[in-house]
This record gives structure tokens, C-alpha cells and sequence, in this order.
């Protein structure tokens, strides 16, 4: 047997679970969330929008396939979506203490050590799924035997894009060999390439990955950077964690940027800021969307996706003034998966077409954006 | 889109290797689909016993083989808009492919609905397939297509050995192989050519892992991929004949999504609309690929996914295939969510396949490229390690999981974990206790290391459990732990009480699941939701678990609910007959009243359809889990008699825990199990039996053989090898037997039977009301004794009965019914000869033959059964009802073309893996019928004749004047030979393969395809006749040629060709007659 010590989640509602620890051996606190993804534990611990959250995996069985290891740079990871792992805590049914794959490095366990992220299996993830779907999504934290206790902490209070984005601007796909000011005019060079400024409101890596894949210089500025002083072809807004409501800053510049009428593209977090540089509103939904087989349908089309998605905020569709409309809507509860301005190259999806984790099927929407600059 | 009024459905006729009851329940879901949008719907499939071909299914039902020929021929009668063929298998593809390029399916304006047959033939044809996946930049196995020895040779040196073979357009990898050299190869693809024109050689990818995919796509280009699935046996071995697991555990995000993403792809290039799986090689090293296969329609891998996630894939394909587009259709398990989604699942599931290599005599027990498995089960938990320990005991072959088992003897233990046989799995549990470690068994496996860790857990923790000698000393943590991978209470008891277990195993398991219960450690009941409950459903969809904490459904404890037990993996001689009959039971409970409550585990039933009943546990049919079961369920009773013998076995143990059983009582079936019980019974009814006896040495076996005679019917309770029963014919034989194949001792009996030749085998199919016999049906066979009754062609009403014989077999069963007063359905065999009659055996429980007699004579043997079992009295039908103007023929469908090296000769040991009614005005029409549906072909030139025995010629006489009347050219060996000239039928000689220098040899009449029939019967069992049979029959089976081994049914089918052309048959539908 594992020599593993007791771990306990309790619920801001009282509610405990009992486990047993496999990560680091240390308290934790913050928002418990589920994701119901059968794939893809190392991008969604890394990936910024879990940051100040306890992620419940649905699939029975965490660690399988081990980590794979730390490639790149901190500004662009190999196979992470972001620089560290942003979860407080990763609970489970089944931890695998034997993990298996060509480009694993290290296992979970070890991992989570070495970031000080706790993990729990042994937990009837099912039951405590089911508890978060009737009460929706509610603060916990996590005690293990033999070291103090925490207090609760509600990282919705806080404003997690500051604490997620980029501290100072990057440039991908750069002209030239050397830096160039940001400010500098736009002198396409021979390859015609085109500038996207990417704001990044805590942003996945994979989608700096999609844009300098399909050969655009990318200039990623932090979540309050004035950007519209800046030469560029289109706009392009990241995801992030937490409430729209902090970025008024963000809203501001793109509201700014939208008269300028260059083509704007917003992911998530981006499709919640756009809409409310529109004037349309936010709310906090019961449990989110994090999974991996959601389903939506390109507005007043047979077209249909899944797609990946987390988030806990959505855009109300009703709030949508006059010139802008939906562009997706999620099949299974109605709710709003992007919009579109009527006549100018605005749109965004709340949705995740860059993946990483899960399905590929929307990463057209990169293509869309890049044929209107 | 075009209104669709009318729509034909193939069916895939009878069970056998690579093609089994997954198209029933595909099938039946695309008839439900359709008639909920009230299309007509005409059935084909002989297949009787299955649920599809049952009242009420279809419109219109024919039990008429699925042939081209047949299938023009319903077409031009009944004129359907449009056709499906993506739901029986590779059998209605093929005829589906053959139909559209003959031009009869534009002749009579039939339009395919769904994927369009040109698609089909992309992914069938396998140069076509590369071509067209090469077209978008998939890569695919380097193969070359040939058509003869000489290229595949010239191939094969190209590529470099090994190499794979596999024949274009056939079901489950038949005539495939690998080879390691030319000899091998020259054998192999001269066998493959005879089944497919066209023979593919390719490089072999050995050890690579094997993952699959089932993708939907709809007519508006909309695309899901419903499930991937995972082989814990790596490349080299068929899916079908791998444990399969779902969804993947081994793959990363990457994988997973890059492997979907190019099945995607796939699917929109080729055009699928519907239902499509694909299947990948993938290095276990990197990301590269190749695709092995494309199927194009509803498969057993899609059953299974259906089955895994709880997403009906071939009712959504019905539905597609009409032309909705998947956003049209709800999720039928969430009702409030769309269909077009991709299940999450939070759970793991594991297929496991089921083999009875160990019923034929000289089959190679190695598993491969080819399909040997007959069934499959599906086991379902929060951990790999508990799904597998479920499945091991799921499969029936006596393990209690994968540890804690009888000692299996390996000789060389490296060679049994390289070399996979049907046991591959013991052997690796063995390899773990002597020390291997999970590298060691990976080099030699290729196993994923994931998975052999897993087994390890289990490994790791029985030696723990060993350290203890009492259930009361067992750590809390440590029971739960073994509860939650998988560890039933048995192999818990068997672990801590080691030897004591054998003295009182009721004692010592009792004293497990009591401290069990007081520790709290109990299992729990979780939802397959399709959405690892992110929405509220309302599904009854169960499984147990002992990860876990909260039941997901409340219990009402009304006792109002009736729980039938299943059959389990479909094995030989349990199959699709008992799904029909649990599936019945099901309806009748629901029908009266009551909440219907199924136990089942096998994924290619309809009983295990969610929607067939109120509550569906898919688990194990253990006495462990069936009491965790009922004392949730706190049910009115259960109904054990209609899933054949595994329930029927629970009775004893359940009477004895209280349980409400429906029906008859547990003593009285007890009564009919126990062989002394039951003999005494009879004796004191004053009602003869073959005469038998339990014996335990030799002496007194030669006693009794000098008493009784030869020859006689010999069953060892403990087998070596072979098959479990013989009849033996002399001393010498019955030496042989029991010195090769058993172990005569105290420990081990021998039961000698008293064996009777020539006689009539005759079936009584009934049911009774407290010991009343309310509707039965007699059947009689055609073959005389000793077939085995699920082996023999059986017709229904007799035609040749005496009157005397069935009024004695209804008062012997009257008599009988009244003993043991039995209440529900009931089966008694019979042997008659001269009008003395002798029984044989009595099951209290359903038979194999009750839907084929209940669809003849349209009165439902389960619908009384279950009505009677729930305390109604019922009245007997008017004895109109009884008195029929056709026949119905019911014939059995081999697969031994699978099993290489099996001597395809048929005796007291069930062989057979499925089988087929058919409906005719007289015997010979439902002869006709039922052989063309189970593969025989109508010879057109020649015969090859070699008859037996003296009785056996003389018995096959007429025929052969017949088959010279018909104009074909008899081939006979040498004493055939004779016989036939000498009785003035001119008979060509040919020689046996033991005397290899005369001329012409039968075997080269059999490779020129000089003949298209072959009547081979054994004379007896010597070693030169069996071998040279055996190689004749072997060659036949192995050549495609149609084979028969027994007079009677040889001249059946003889008399039936020569007497009624094809054409005229008459297409009559089941409601015609």
C-alpha cells in the first residue's frame, strides 16, 4: 500500500471529503471548480484561467502519462500554457503512481512537489462534482494530516488578470534580428508580414502558438497597456481567469481601438471584454463550462463545433446593442459562445480555439481572423 | 430532403466469430429510430432467436439469408424507397456493395441511405483507401494488393519480413495473418485468395499500440467523435480478440486530440454520413501513425462505444442516415442536452474478449490477426484495476479475477507472455508472483507499462492481504483498498484463509462479506450519464463501485420492481436466444406493472439497452454482486429462468439468502441439476433414461461399458485438454479418452452413458403453471443422437414423428411438470426409437430453441413464463393455435473457417456459434432456406463424396442417385467409390491425402476448386481415418467450400436442392405464413 498521508477538502458549506495526498504536503485554498476532460492535466494546471482554483478532474484516473518536461521559455512554453502552474490544488479519484510516456520527464507527483501544489485522490470526484453542480461553484481548501490549516481565500475578490498577465510587452515573429521599439511605424517586411497586438489578460500559450504559427508578428502587452497609441493590423484579446469586471482598463482601450475599424478578435476572457466595450453585460454562472465536449452552433447556420472551454463568467446576449449580434451559441444550455459586430471586423469566442487542452475543431477562427487583416 | 416511406434493413443472419449480436442491437435501435418517425420497415435476417426479428420490430420481417439473390428478391416484392445496410455487418455490406454494382438497387429506384456505397467502397478496397487517404496526407500501412502467390512473395522480400496478410472485403481479419517467412506466406495467401479476390501484404507494426476511434458525421458535415478506445494488447492482435479499454489511459492531450483530429478528417474527405470507425497504429516512442482501418458502418467496436458511454450510436445513425443533422437530436440519456456533444466519461471500461478454444479438437490456442473470440464482456469501474478484476470473472472460464486463481501450469512462461494465447492475461499475473518485473514483461509483451503497473497494484496488494489469517485482523484501509481494485470476496477469502477456504468456502466467504459489512465498506451505485454528471440526467443506466462514497440513485424499497438475471458474454451455447428471452421477461414485468430491472454485462445485447428496462445494472452475475444488487433493489423477486445457466446456477445460494425467486422453486431446480436427484426422480415416475453411471476407476467403468455396451457417452468431470465429452466406440477408444483427455480419480468422476444409435433427438419447449403444462412446443431433429441439440438442424412441427411418440413425450413431461411443480418455462430432450422414448436432460429454465419455436408458432413461451412467474393464471391457447400448414427449420452456423487447425466434424460437444430459422411450406423449402442462410451454396458441378460407414453409405444412397440425377459429377473415395458403382451410380475415385502417390488426389480436386460441395463423414476414430478426415474437412473449411459431415442432414439438403429450384421459393414474409 501507499504510505500516503490524510487529506481533507473541506467546503465553505461544511462539506468534507477525505483523501490521501500525493502532491506537495501543504494547505491550500480557493475556489473548487470541475473540469469534466478526460485529457490534458498538464495544460490545464499551467493554464492562467485556473488560477486561484481547486480543479476536480471527473476522469477517475489523474497522472497516467506524466509530465512532460519544461521546453522554451518562460514568455513561450513547449508544452505548458503558461509559465507555472496557476491551480492551488488538483484533486482526484485515482492517482497513477506509475506513470507512462515517451516524453514524460517526471511524474505528477513530482511536479506538484516541486511547484507546492497539493494534490488529493481518493476523493468520490463524482459525488463532489454533483455537490458543486447543485450549489454551484464554492470556496474550499485543503488540509493535510500533520500540517497547520488555511483560512478560505475567494480569488474572485481579487483581480486575477493583473496578477496573471505579462508584466511588460513581448514581441514574437520580430522583423528583424534585433528588437524593435513598439512604436516604431509598421515597414512590412519582404514577407508582407502583418503586427497583432496580443493583450494578454493571462494567457494560454498556445495562443501566441496559433498566431506566430501562421507567420504574424505578435506583440503581447499586459492587460493594462495602452495599446492604442501602437501601429498594428488587428487586435487580438486573450483569455483570462477570474471576473471581466476588474479589467475596466482593458475595456477602455478596446473601446478606444474599435474606432479605429482594424480587426479585432477576442478568445474567452477577450469575447466577455469585447462585449463590454459594446456596452453589453457580464454574470457569474452557476458551475462554468470546463470541459472538453461542449457543443455550439455558429448563429443562423447548420454549423456545428465542440470545443474546449473554461470559464465562469458569460456574455448576456440580450445586453448586445443593436449593431452587434451572437456569433456562437452553446447547444446544451443557450447560453452566449461568441459575437460579432454587424459590419465591422469585430468578433470573439468564448470558447477555446487554440485547445491545448482539448478538441482542434474551431482553430479555423485564427485563419478567419488572420484573412481580414 | 426526399420523404422516405419505406425502408429495407439488412440484418447480419446468424452469430458466428467476427460477426455477433452487436448487429442485433444495432439493428434493433435503427428500427426503433425509423418507426419513431413513422417509416415502414422491412427486415431481413434469418437469424430467429435475435430481438430485431421479434413482433412488433418491423413492419415486415423475413427470414431469408441475406444474399443478393434473396435480397433482389424481397426488393422487387416489396419496393422500398431506400435501404440500410450500415447495421448488419460486414454480411449487409457486402451484399449491399454487390446489389448497387449489379444496377438492382437503380433497377427498382432503392436509394442507400446514409454513407453512400462509393464511400463504402473506398474504405473496403484496399488500394482505393490508400489512395483516397493519401489524397489529404494520412498516412497508411505500406501494403501492396496482389492477387496471386508469386506477387505476395515478391512483395513480402521487398518490404522485408515480418509481414502481415490480410484479405480485402472479409469480417473480422478472416484469412489474415502474420509470416515470418515464404513458407508461411506461400500457406497463408493461397488460404486468403479463396476468400477474397484481391490479398494484402504489408510491413508488420508489431508492438505499436492500437487506438481506435468511432466518429459520427451527419449530412451537413458535422463531426464527433462519440468514444476512443485503447488496446491493452498492443498491434499484432485483432481488437476484437484484444481487452480493450475506454477511453484511452495512455495517450496525452496531444495524442488524444491529434489521432481525433485526423479521424475527423478522414471521415468528411471519404464522405461518411452516419456512424465510421477508425483505427490506428501509433508508436508508442513518438507521434507517429499509420491507419489500419477505415469500417464504414456500425461495428462491435461501436456497440461497445455505445455501450461505454451510453451514447446510442446506431439509433443517431438511423436517424442521420434519414438526413437530420446531429443538432436536430437530443441526448437521449440527458433529454436536455444535444446530441451533438462528445461524451465525458468518469469512469473506465474494459472489454474483455470471451474464447472457447478449448472446445475443439486441434485449434490453435494463439490469438492474432484473426478474429476467435465468440463473445465479450464489459466491465465498468472508477479504476483500471478494478474494471479488469470485474471483467476476469465477467468471462465465465472459472477465474475469480486476476489473482487468487487455481495455479495455471505454464511450461515456458517468456513464451506464453511473447506468444499471446486466450490466457495471455494469467500469465502475466503469474510472471508478476514469480518475480518478473514490469520492464521484463514489457520487452516481452510490448504491453503499455501503464497497464502492468496496474496489474502490479493488484499483485502487490493480494501479498499483502496474504500476511493475514483472518478477516477480523484485516486492516480497514487495506480491505477497502483490495474492495476498490476489484478484489471480490472470494479471492479475499481466498487470500487469507488460503487451504482452510477449500474445507468450508460458504463459512469463510460469509465471515469476509460479514466483517466486510461491519467495516462500512460497502459498494456504491453511479449513473453513466454521458457528461460525468456536469448536468442533471435522469438515467438508469447503473454500475457498482467500490471508489466512490454516495449512491446517485435514491431506492423506494416498494417491492416493486422485478430483477431478471442476464445470460452474460455471449460463449457457445448461450447467445442471442437468451437475450430474446431476458429482453422479454423485461417487457412482460413492465407490461404487468412492475419496475423491470436488468443484470447484464455483455455489451452486444439488447437487454443491456437502457431503454429496454426501468433500470439497467451493468455488472457482474456473481452471487456477491447480485445480493449487493438486491438488497438495494429490495425487488418483489427475481426472475432466474431466461438467462440459460449461469442464473440458473444462483438458485441454490439465493433460496438460501431468502431471495424471492420467481417461478419455480430453488429445490425443484435443484432436483433437475443434480444427476443423482433427477435420475432417482424418474425412476420413481416410472420414466426411462439411458442408462449412466458415476464411476472412479477403470475397473468399474468396464464393468459397466460390459453391462450397457458400446458404445457409450463419456463425460470426465475434469478435463486436460480437448473437448469435455466423447463418445467412445470400443475399448480402445475408451482408453484413449480417458487416459489423454481426463483424470479418472475419487476427486474426479466419470460419468459413462449408455449411448443409443440411430435414435431420434426430440425437444419438448413448454411452460407451466404450478406444475401445469400451459402452451409447449415439440421439436424434433434432424440428425439422430449424438449431434449435440445446440449443433443439429431442428424442424419445427415434427414431420416425422409417430403419433404414439408425441402422445408418450407429453405425458412424460406432464408427469414431470407435475413432480416438480414448475411454474414458468421448462425444456426436456428426449431420445424415441421405435416409439420408446428415454429423457435425456431437463433444464427449469429457458431453452435455445424458445424464440425459434415461439416466432413459429407466434405464440410468446416468455410472455406466458413471466406472467406465470408473477403469480397470474394464464389460459392455455386454443389447440388451433398448435396446428401449423408450414415448417420452420432452424439450422446451426459454424466458424470454424476461424479456428485454424479444428476438425470441423460435429459431435457431442456443442461446436456451433449461432444459428437461423427459416419458415417454408414443407420441409424441403425451410431446409433450403435455412442451409443457404448459414453459408451453403447449391453445387452446380461436382461433388466429393466420401460417406462413412457402411450405414452411413447405405443412408446416403438416394441422395447420391439425386445429386446424378441433378447432373453432377460425383468425386468419391475408395470405398464410396465402390459402393456408388456398384449400386450403378457412376462415381469418379480419388485418393486420401495418406496415400499421396495415386492419382487424382481429393485434396487437388479441393484447391483447383474442381468441386463446390463436400459430404466428409468420419467411420470412426481411428488415427489414419480421423487424420485423413480431418485434412479433407480441414481443406474444405479452410478453402471456402460448403461442408457437410452428416448423413442425414447431407441428404436433407440434397433432397431439398434437387427437389426445389431457387426460384421458386416463394418470398413469403413471417406475417404470410
Amino acid at each position: 500500500m501507499q504510505a500516503s498521508k490524510k487529506a481533507v477538502l473541506t467546503l465553505q458549506d461544511g462539506t468534507t471529503f477525505k483523501g490521501y495526498s500525493f502532491g506537495y504536503e501543504g494547505p491550500a485554498a480557493g475556489e473548487v471548480v470541475f473540469n469534466t476532460a478526460m485529457t490534458g492535466y498538464p495544460e490545464s494546471l499551467t493554464d492562467p484561467s485556473y488560477e486561484g482554483q481547486i480543479l476536480v478532474t471527473t476522469f477517475p484516473q489523474l497522472g497516467n502519462y506524466g509530465v512532460p518536461p519544461s521546453g522554451g521559455e518562460d514568455t513561450l512554453q513547449d508544452h505548458y500554457e503558461g509559465s507555472r502552474i496557476h491551480c492551488r490544488a488538483i484533486i482526484a479519484q485515482d492517482y497513477a503512481f506509475h506513470h507512462s510516456h515517451w516524453l514524460a520527464d517526471r511524474s505528477l507527483a513530482q511536479w506538484l512537489k516541486e511547484e507546492k501544489i497539493p494534490g488529493i485522490y481518493g476523493i468520490d470526484t463524482r459525488a463532489l462534482t454533483k455537490h458543486l453542480r447543485q450549489h454551484g461553484s464554492m470556496l474550499g481548501k485543503i488540509s493535510i494530516e500533520g500540517y497547520p490549516e488555511v483560512d478560505f481565500y475567494d480569488p474572485n475578490a481579487e483581480n486575477l488578470i493583473a496578477l496573471t498577465s505579462c508584466k511588460e510587452a513581448v514581441v514574437y515573429n520580430e522583423f528583424g534580428e534585433a528588437p524593435a521599439p513598439l512604436t516604431l511605424p509598421l515597414a512590412p517586411d519582404v514577407k508582407g508580414r502583418k503586427t497583432v497586438v496580443l493583450v494578454d489578460c493571462g494567457i494560454k500559450h498556445n495562443i501566441i502558438r496559433c498566431l506566430v504559427r501562421r507567420g504574424v508578428r505578435v506583440v503581447r502587452v499586459p492587460w493594462d497597456y495602452d495599446f492604442t497609441g501602437l501601429p498594428y493590423d488587428g487586435l487580438f484579446i486573450s483569455n483570462g481567469p477570474g471576473n471581466p469586471d476588474f479589467a475596466t482598463v482593458t475595456v477602455e482601450n478596446i473601446r478606444k481601438a474599435m474606432e479605429r475599424k482594424t480587426p479585432i478578435c477576442g478568445i474567452c476572457m477577450g469575447n466577455q471584454l469585447l462585449a463590454k466595450a459594446a456596452t453589453a453585460k457580464t454574470y457569474k454562472l452557476k458551475y462554468g463550462h470546463r470541459s472538453h465536449n461542449q457543443p455550439v452552433r455558429r448563429a443562423g447556420t447548420n454549423q456545428c463545433f465542440v470545443t474546449s472551454q473554461n470559464h465562469g463568467f458569460a456574455v448576456d446576449t440580450n445586453t448586445l446593442p443593436e449593431d452587434w449580434e451572437a456569433l456562437f451559441i452553446n447547444m446544451n444550455d443557450g447560453t452566449n459562445e461568441g459575437i460579432r459586430h454587424r459590419s465591422l471586423p469585430f468578433f470573439s469566442a468564448q470558447f477555446h480555439p487554440e485547445a491545448s487542452s482539448g478538441p482542434r475543431d474551431t482553430e479555423f477562427l485564427f485563419d478567419e481572423f488572420i484573412a481580414l487583416l | 430532403m426526399e420523404k422516405i416511406n419505406k425502408v429495407l434493413l439488412l440484418g447480419s443472419g446468424a452469430l458466428k466469430i467476427g460477426e455477433a449480436g452487436e448487429f442485433d442491437y444495432s439493428g434493433a435501435q435503427a428500427l426503433k429510430a425509423l418507426r419513431e418517425e413513422g417509416v415502414q420497415t422491412v427486415l431481413i435476417n434469418p437469424n430467429i432467436a435475435t430481438v430485431q426479428t421479434s413482433d412488433g420490430m418491423a413492419d415486415k420481417i423475413y427470414f431469408l439469408p441475406v444474399t443478393p439473390y434473396f435480397v433482389e428478391r424481397v426488393i422487387e416484392k416489396e419496393r422500398p424507397d431506400g435501404i440500410l445496410l450500415a447495421f448488419g455487418g460486414q454480411t449487409a455490406l457486402n451484399c449491399g456493395v454487390e446489389l448497387e454494382t449489379s444496377g438492382v438497387l437503380e433497377r427498382y429506384r432503392v436509394r442507400v441511405l446514409g454513407t453512400p456505397v462509393r464511400a463504402i467502397m473506398d474504405t473496403e478496397d484496399r488500394e482505393l483507401f490508400v489512395e483516397r487517404l493519401n489524397e489529404i496526407g494520412v498516412n497508411t500501412i505500406k501494403s501492396d494488393a496482389v492477387e496471386s502467390v508469386e506477387d505476395a512473395l515478391r512483395v513480402a522480400n521487398e518490404l522485408g519480413y515480418p509481414v502481415i496478410v490480410r484479405a480485402a472485403y472479409a469480417l473480422g481479419g478472416l484469412g489474415s495473418g502474420f509470416c515470418d517467412n515464404d513458407t508461411e506466406l506461400a500457406a497463408l495467401v493461397e488460404k486468403a485468395l479463396s476468400f477474397s479476390p484481391q490479398v494484402l501484404v504489408e510491413k508488420s507494426l508489431k508492438g505499436w499500440k492500437e487506438v481506435e476511434y468511432e466518429v459520427v458525421r451527419d449530412r451537413f458535415d458535422n463531426c464527433i467523435t462519440v468514444c476512443n478506445m485503447e488496446n491493452f494488447d498492443p498491434l499484432g492482435i485483432h481488437t476484437g480478440e484484444s481487452i480493450v479499454v475506454a477511453p484511452s489511459q495512455t495517450l496525452s492531450n496531444d495524442d488524444y486530440h491529434f489521432l481525433r483530429s485526423i479521424a475527423i478528417k478522414i471521415v468528411r474527405h471519404v464522405g461518411i454520413v452516419g456512424e465510421c470507425n477508425v483505427q490506428y497504429a501509433y508508436d508508442p516512442a513518438s507521434m507517429d501513425y499509420r491507419v489500419i482501418e477505415v469500417n464504414a458502418r456500425l461495428s462491435r467496436s461501436s456497440a461497445l462505444a455505445s455501450k461505454a458511454t451510453g451514447y446510442p450510436l446506431a439509433f443517431v445513425a438511423a436517424k442521420l442516415a434519414l438526413g437530420y443533422g446531429l443538432f436536430d437530436l437530443r441526448n437521449s440519456v440527458t433529454q436536455c442536452t444535444s446530441a451533438f456533444f462528445e461524451p465525458a466519461l468518469d469512469y473506465v471500461v474494459v472489454k474483455i474478449p470471451r474464447w472457447d478454444l478449448g472446445k475443439f479438437h486441434g485449434v490453435d490456442r494463439h490469438i492474432g490477426s484473426s478474429m476467435k473470440s465468440v463473445g465479450e464482456v464489459m466491465a465498468i469501474g472508477r479504476t483500471f484495476e478494478e474494471a479488469i478484476q470485474k471483467g476476469l470473472r465477467m468471462i465465465g472460464q472459472g477465474m475469480h479475477g486476476f489473482v487468487e486463481n487455481k495455479e495455471l501450469s505454464i511450461e515456458d512462461l517468456d513464451r506464453a507472455l511473447s506468444e499471446p494465447t486466450d490466457r495471455r492475461i494469467f500469465a502475466i499475473a503469474k510472471a508478476m508472483t514469480h518475480g518478473y518485473s514490469v520492464d521484463r514483461i514489457h520487452e516481452l509483451t510490448k504491453i503499455d507499462r501503464w497497464f502492468l503497473y496496474k496489474l502490479r497494484n493488484i499483485i502487490d496488494t493480494s501479498a499483502e492481504l496474504e500476511k493475514f489469517n483472518s478477516p477480523d485482523d484485516l486492516p480497514e484501509p487495506l480491505f477497502r483498498l483490495a474492495k476498490q481494485q476489484g478484489f471480490s470476496d472470494f479471492q479475499i477469502a481466498r487470500s487469507i484463509y488460503k487451504e482452510v477456504l477449500n474445507k468450508d468456502t460458504d463459512l469463510c466467504m460469509s465471515a469476509v462479506r460479514t466483517r466486510r459489512k461491519e467495516l462500512g465498506i460497502l459498494p456504491v451505485v453511479k449513473q453513466i450519464d454521458t457528461l460525468a454528471a456536469e448536468y442533471p440526467a435522469a438515467t438508469n443506466y447503473l454500475y457498482l463501485t467500490y471508489n466512490g462514497t454516495t449512491n446517485d440513485v435514491d431506492y423506494k424499497g416498494d417491492h416493486r420492481s422485478v430483477v431478471v438475471l442476464g445470460s452474460g458474454a455471449y460463449r457457445i451455447g448461450s447467445s442471442v436466444e437468451f437475450d430474446w428471452c431476458s429482453v422479454n421477461a423485461l417487457l412482460t414485468a413492465r407490461k404487468e406493472g412492475y419496475r423491470s430491472v436488468m443484470i447484464n454485462y455483455n455489451p452486444e445485447t439488447v437487454s443491456t439497452d437502457y431503454d429496454i428496462c426501468d433500470r439497467l445494472y451493468f455488472d457482474e452475475l456473481t452471487y456477491e454482486r447480485v445480493m449487493d444488487i438486491l438488497e438495494l433493489e429490495n425487488p418483489h423477486g427475481v426472475i432466474l429462468s431466461v438467462g440459460g445457466q449461469i442464473p440458473n446456477n444462483l438458485a441454490t445460494r439465493l433460496d438460501a439468502a431468502h431471495v424471492n425467486i420467481l417461478g419455480t422453486s430453488a429445490t425443484s431446480i435443484d432436483r433437475a441439476e443434480d444427476r443423482h436427484k433427477f435420475s432417482a426422480m424418474l425412476d420413481t415416475l416410472g420414466i426411462d433414461q439411458p442408462r449412466w453411471r458415476e464411476l472412479t476407476d477403470f475397473d468399474d467403468i468396464e464393468e459397466f461399458v460390459a453391462e450397457v455396451g458400446f458404445p457409450v457417452l463419456v463425460r470426465p468431470s475434469y478435463v486436460l485438454s480437448g473437448a469435455a465429452m466423447n463418445v467412445c466406440a470400443n475399448d480402445d477408444e475408451l482408453h484413449r479418452f480417458l487416459k489423454l483427455a481426463a483424470n479418472v480419480s475419487k476427486k474426479h468422476p466419470v460419468v459413462v452413458s449408455q449411448f443409443i444409435q440411430n435414435a431420434k433427438e426430440i425437444e419438448m419447449d413448454a411452460v407451466a403453471e404450478n406444475g401445469e403444462i400451459k402452451a409447449y412446443a415439440i421439436s424434433e431433429h434432424i440428425e439422430f443422437a449424438g449431434v449435440h441439440s445446440g449443433d443439429a438442424t431442428i424442424q419445427f412441427p415434427p414431420q416425422k414423428l409417430y403419433v404414439e411418440t408425441m402422445r408418450r413425450i407429453k405425458k412424460v413431461s406432464a408427469k414431470i411438470a407435475r413432480e416438480l411443480n414448475i411454474s414458468g418455462p421448462f425444456n426436456i430432450q428426449f431420445l424415441a426409437k421405435n416409439n420408446d422414448i428415454k429423457v435425456i436432460e431437463c433444464n427449469l429454465r429457458a431453452s435455445r430453441s424458445f424464440p425459434f419455436v415461439s416466432k413459429v408458432l407466434k405464440i410468446n413461451f416468455i410472455d406466458l413464463a413471466t406472467r406465470i412467474m408473477l403469480g397470474q393464471h394464464v389460459e392455455k391457447p386454443s389447440k388451433s393455435a398448435f396446428d401449423l400448414d408450414y415448417v420452420g427449420v432452424k439450422a446451426s452456423q459454424f466458424s470454424f473457417s476461424r479456428l485454424g487447425g479444428a476438425d470441423p466434424v460435429l459431435g457431442v460437444d456443442m461446436a456451433s456459434t449461432g444459428e437461423v430459422g427459416c419458415l417454408g411450406d414443407d420441409t424441403n423449402e425451410a431446409v433450403l432456406k435455412a442451409l443457404l442462410a448459414v453459408g451453403m451454396r447449391i453445387p452446380h458441378r461436382a461433388v466429393l463424396l466420401s460417406t462413412g460407414t457402411a450405414k452411413q453409405k447405405a443412408d446416403m444412397l438416394d441422395a447420391a442417385h439425386l445429386l446424378h440425377k441433378a447432373g453432377l459429377t460425383i468425386y468419391a473415395t475408395g470405398g464410396t467409390c465402390q459402393y456408388l458403382n456398384e449400386n450403378g451410380i457412376p462415381a469418379v475415385r480419388v485418393y486420401w491425402p495418406s496415400t499421396p502417390d495415386q492419382q487424382p488426389q481429393a485434396i487437388d480436386l479441393l484447391h483447383n476448386k474442381q468441386v463446390d460441395l463436400v459430404v466428409n463423414m468420419p467411420k470412426n476414430f481411428t488415427g489414419t481415418e480421423l487424420s485423413n478426415g480431418q485434412k479433407i474437412r480441414r481443406a474444405a473449411v479452410d478453402l471456402n467450400i460448403p461442408l457437410l459431415t452428416n448423413p442425414r442432414l447431407a441428404t436433407a439438403f440434397i433432397r431439398a436442392f434437387t427437389a426445389l429450384p431457387v426460384d421458386d421459393i416463394e418470398i413469403k414474409s413471417w406475417d404470410e405464413y
